[in-house]
């Protein structure tokens, strides 16, 4: 009796993991002619099987029509498309449109949400929003404001609305949602004010809450279990959470959790990573402040983590850990393994084993990093997976009040959050880079609910000594940890980037081009001038027996803060007044969503 | 006749160059403008002749310790917005223009109050920053680091060389952030 009960459980366990994702939207991931989820993927890939832009005709490909979203400020994310309908988000006040692709792209209809325009100065880093998401015959937006709303996908009704956080507090929100089996998975913004970051999900059909996992705080806020979470192989312990901290400042701990999400069905795990800790002065904060800076791997249904891996134990550079998590599975060493890849701010890409959280790879993916000689891969080691930091570049070691210069990469990382695209065809990883690097000087400061919480001043410019340029567009081989090859660019890239079974790969440069390259060599094959500079993610879909290319233009973003007026070298002595190139002097405000085709 | 057209063109030349001048009240302002230049110091902190808090530049490039104190706050709390050196940034005025052009009373004002500008052209929406002692405490830092900046007293970046903090800022400082 025993043993079939034991049978059963086991199959009825197997069963629900082999459940898909969500059946309506993995049904539609799996079609190559829509662009049914913002990571193009759950596996976050970008990578489309259309072909029918190719390397070989992509060089001819014109503008097939164009929409302004009537809204101004950073454009980030991309369109969705489902059926015969594309789904366009903008910036705050965050309006979607559903655009009829049989109708000429008329209006079908139009959701504006009211929110309180006081919620745009507690967004550190422009009104940005990185895209609504589908399941279930339902749109979820997640708002400037924190309300979580899920529209009729038809008609634009409002089905349900939820609020996850509370702007009066600092929190916000800039990112997609995931959705998940029976479940819509959220993140929050404002590390910058001192919040607490948390993970948290609603019921798909109700909107109500189901759980909520905290970056930080005792273990039943942050979903662990003392015995049988693991970081590294190794169980983490009672209150992983708070031991790493001193006194109370976990409550104000950081650890947003604003980047990106993906998950997979078989494992039945979703992954992102958590931001920095606050403040940004380290002397404020001692301890390894668990568990900012790191990658997560968590149950969908209950919020349990599984395993953790701790990228930048106590941050001093503002390295947030939320860049995106690919997951491919490749032979590693004649064995296929379950892979986790993922290029950090920090300035390194880790590839890791999905299931365990194993580390394999860790290395840089900018020549220009200084801070770290790199990880400890050593298992026996006490240090191992920590990355050995450099006295001359630790802006804790160097103190308060002291100016901490030349450290690379800036605090906008060697990559922010603009996603990278993996081809299955070529095995390589195609990521947008920063190539900047900054002074850094930490100072002591106060919270107040609602405040910036800071605590640094900072000074940005290019990676010295190199091609003068402040970005790299790369191929990266995930397992040997080696660039592949690298494309200078004038400004960072801040694009999302596509690959395609065409052996065709996109993206978009801050100027406002639309590149297309050679997924083998890196050649430029194609460029366009859209109207505004490019921080969204180039998407492709297929409508009517034909291939199209989408991207939304329109500056802003941190890009827009930081670059707009050019950087100067502070090294280069007084007087040298505007040293690299202003972005201001390429591109202004706007907001467009332009799609390519080939010729008729 | 040649006379004459000797003459013509040098009244149309002396008619040019009358309309070439300036329309009054457009010069570029300029740092010895007794609207800006220091005209009395107390405790390292340099005033206005209106007593309006202003920056000391020496001949060397040495600045005085508020404006220098002034491009750290700044580039703490407002940078993020407004972008490098009160540079401006894709949405966020340069203020090292404001601080020029607006009276010292109303950019104390908008930064303490904030400000909303939200209609179907922009969404730009300023803070307000009068309950956060970070910002606060030295605005006057702040604002007089802006005024030098905008009128080109001192470029881009970290200034090289500053006077030493005098107790009375210590003082006020140490009073003001508790």
């Amino acid at each position: 009796m025993k043993k079939s009960l034991l049978m059963s459980a086991a199959f009825f366990v197997g069963a629900s993991g082999m459940a898909a994702a969500n059946s309506d939207l993995q049904a539609l991931i799996d079609d190559p002619t829509q662009w049914a989820i913002q990571t193009g993927d759950y596996a976050n890939t970008r990578y489309s099987e259309l072909d029918q832009i190719n390397k070989d005709n992509v060089g001819k490909l014109q503008v097939a029509w164009t929409f302004s979203t009537g809204v101004l400020r950073g454009h980030e994310g991309s369109p969705l498309v489902i059926g015969d309908v594309m789904y366009v988000h903008t910036p705050f006040p965050n309006i979607v449109y559903a655009l009829d692709l049989s109708d000429n792209g008329k209006i079908i209809w139009k959701y504006e949400p009211k929110q309180d325009p006081n919620v745009i100065p507690v967004m550190c880093c422009d009104t940005v929003n990185r895209g609504v998401a589908y399941a279930d015959g339902k749109i979820f937006l997640h708002q400037a404001d924190t309300t979580i709303v899920a529209l009729d996908a038809k008609t634009g009704e409002v089905v349900w609305t939820a609020v996850n956080g509370d702007p009066a507090i600092g929190e916000t929100n800039t990112a997609t949602v995931l959705p998940v089996k029976d479940k819509v998975i959220v993140g929050i913004s404002g590390g910058e004010f001192g919040v607490r970051g948390h993970t948290t999900a609603y019921d798909m059909k109700t909107g109500e809450q189901v759980w909520r996992a905290y970056s930080m705080g005792p273990d039943s806020d942050t979903l662990m279990d003392p015995e049988n979470t693991t970081h590294l192989g190794e169980p983490v312990g009672a209150d992983s959470g708070t031991n790493t901290w001193e006194g109370d400042q976990w409550k104000i701990g950081g650890g947003s959790t604003w980047g990106w999400y993906s998950y997979d069905a078989e494992l039945d795990l979703f992954y992102y990573g958590t931001g920095n800790p606050s403040t940004w002065n380290p002397a404020q904060r001692p301890g390894d402040n668990r568990w900012s800076m790191t990658i997560m791997a968590r149950n969908p249904d209950t919020g349990m983590a599984k395993w953790l891996y701790q990228m930048t134990p106590h941050d001093e550079w503002d390295y947030d850990g939320v860049n995106e998590m690919i997951l491919t599975d490749q032979e590693v060493d004649g064995q296929m393994r379950k892979l986790l890849t993922h290029p950090d701010r920090n300035g390194l890409s880790y590839t890791l084993d999905r299931e365990t959280g194993e580390l394999l790879v860790a290395e840089k993916y900018d020549p220009a990093v200084n801070w770290t000689t790199g990880v400890d891969m050593d298992p026996a080691s006490e240090t191992y997976g920590r990355p050995a930091v450099v006295a001359e570049y630790s802006t804790e070691q160097n103190g308060e009040d002291v100016n901490s210069t030349g450290i690379c990469p800036a605090a906008l990382g060697t990559k922010d959050q603009q996603p990278s695209a993996y081809s299955p065809k070529t095995g390589l990883f195609y990521i947008p880079t920063n190539h900047v690097c900054m002074d850094y000087e930490p100072f002591r400061v106060s919270y107040t609910a609602g405040q910036p919480y800071v605590g640094a001043t900072l000074a940005m410019y290019p990676a010295p000594g190199s091609h003068g340029g402040m970005g790299n567009f790369i191929a990266w081989d995930n397992i040997e940890g080696k660039i592949k090859w690298s494309i200078p660019e004038q400004f960072s890239v801040w694009s999302g980037a596509l690959a395609t079974a065409g052996d065709v790969v996109f993206y978009g440069t801050l100027e406002g081009y639309l590149k297309a390259i050679d997924a083998a060599t890196g050649d430029e094959l194609y460029s366009f001038k859209t109207p505004s500079g490019i921080i969204g993610n180039v998407m492709t879909y297929e409508h009517g027996g034909k291939q199209y290319v989408g991207i939304l233009s329109g500056i802003g973003g941190w890009a827009g803060i930081g670059l707009a007026a050019g950087l100067t070298d502070p090294n280069a002595g007084l007087g040298a007044v505007g040293g690299y190139a202003a972005l201001s002097d390429y591109t202004a405000l706007g907001g467009q969503l332009t799609v390519f085709k080939l010729p008729d | 006749m040649l006379t004459i057209r000797r003459l013509l063109p040098a009244g149309l030349t002396a008619c040019l160059a009358l309309i070439a001048l300036p329309v009054l009240g457009e010069e570029a302002p300029s740092p010895d403008d007794p609207k800006f230049a220091a005209a009395s110091e107390d405790g390292g902190r340099y005033f206005t002749a209106d007593d309006i808090p202003t920056f000391n530049v020496a001949e060397d490039g040495t600045v005085d310790w508020r404006t220098f104190s002034g491009f750290r706050r700044y580039h703490a709390e407002c940078h993020v917005c407004h972008g490098p050196d009160g540079e401006g940034s894709t949405y966020a005025p340069a203020l090292k223009k404001s601080a020029v052009t607006m009276d010292y009373y109303d950019f104390y004002g908008v930064v303490a109050e904030g400000r909303q500008k939200v209609n179907a052209s922009e969404n730009s929406v300023m803070p307000s920053f009068g309950t956060n002692p970070n910002v606060m405490c030295y605005l006057d830092d702040i604002y007089v680091y802006l005024k030098a900046r905008g009128l080109g007293v001192i470029e881009r970046g970290r200034p090289a060389k500053k006077e030493a903090k005098s107790d009375a800022i210590q003082a006020d400082e140490d009073a003001c952030m508790g």
